[in-house]
């Protein structure tokens, strides 16, 4: 199963609803062309909720850091909620916690925009 | 008695497509292989994780995607631990050539991750040069007890 993508507003923050599996191929791909969709429509406060998200590889976490500048770049800011331990496991791992703002909430990750 | 505790051992072997279908079936058989003899989900996890980047390493930096060049599996699965090894017909690889993943420089890269994350979920990772070419890896899981 490859990754779902869909897109909701609350404000004017964009809110990314992912689920299945973020990996090498059609996954990271289709992750890669709705964030430069989005930063090129202007978004500037984009949310990714992964709590649907059931596994990301070395290349889905490639994609997010990708995501992250992408966005950064265009003066906007990326940020996450809903990880599940396994995913929160990798992002400690691969130091990206210091990166990330992470939020368990989604209220207080659109609040904190 | 369960298979973990009757001594059963379980290999298996496989020769495939430099694709990311063959990744796929590596993680299948690896982890089918484990899981035939009873291992917790995380073990279960970390195992089809370290598989798939191993197998992604070798498919897209060793065999370059090549029609012509295929990813040797083998898989030993004993009550206590897993031994997957798999090697590519590439043109071989220097680990000490990687840039640290973990360096503050380095951070934001795209790509880079995959080494740090096998070593992070086995308990045993070695890279060497394939008799004939190409690049080998063998990893070992001691299993979670139960």
């Amino acid at each position: 199963m490859s990754v779902k993508l869909g897109t909701r507003q609350v404000g004017d923050v964009t809110v990314i609803d992912a689920a299945g599996r973020i990996t090498l191929g059609e996954g990271a791909s289709a992750f890669r062309d709705l964030i430069r969709d989005l930063a090129n429509k202007g978004s500037q406060k984009i949310l990714l909720n992964l709590n649907e998200v059931s596994y990301i590889d070395s290349s889905g976490i490639g994609e997010l850091v990708s995501g992250f500048t992408t966005i950064t770049n265009h003066g906007g800011s990326l940020k996450l909620v809903g990880l599940s331990k396994r995913v929160k496991d990798l992002l400690q791992i691969t130091k990206l916690y210091t990166v990330f703002e992470v939020f368990e909430d989604e209220s207080a990750a659109v609040r904190s925009f | 008695m369960s298979e973990r505790e009757s001594g059963e051992i379980l290999e298996e072997h496989a020769t495939l497509d430099s694709t990311l279908q063959s990744v796929d079936k590596a993680e299948t058989i690896a982890v089918g292989a484990a899981k035939h003899l009873g291992i917790t989900e995380d073990d279960e996890h970390e195992i089809g994780m370290a598989v798939r980047e191993c197998m992604v390493n070798a498919v897209v930096h060793g065999n370059r995607y090549s029609a012509h060049k295929k990813v040797h599996l083998s898989v030993r699965a004993t009550p206590d631990h897993i031994e997957i090894v798999i090697g590519d017909e590439g043109s071989g690889f220097d680990l000490n050539s990687l840039p640290d993943p973990l360096a503050q420089e380095n951070l934001l890269r795209q790509s880079g991750r995959g080494i740090l994350l096998i070593r992070a979920f086995m308990d045993e990772f070695d890279l060497h040069q394939r008799p004939g070419g190409g690049t080998e890896v063998r990893l070992v899981k001691n299993f979670s007890k139960q």
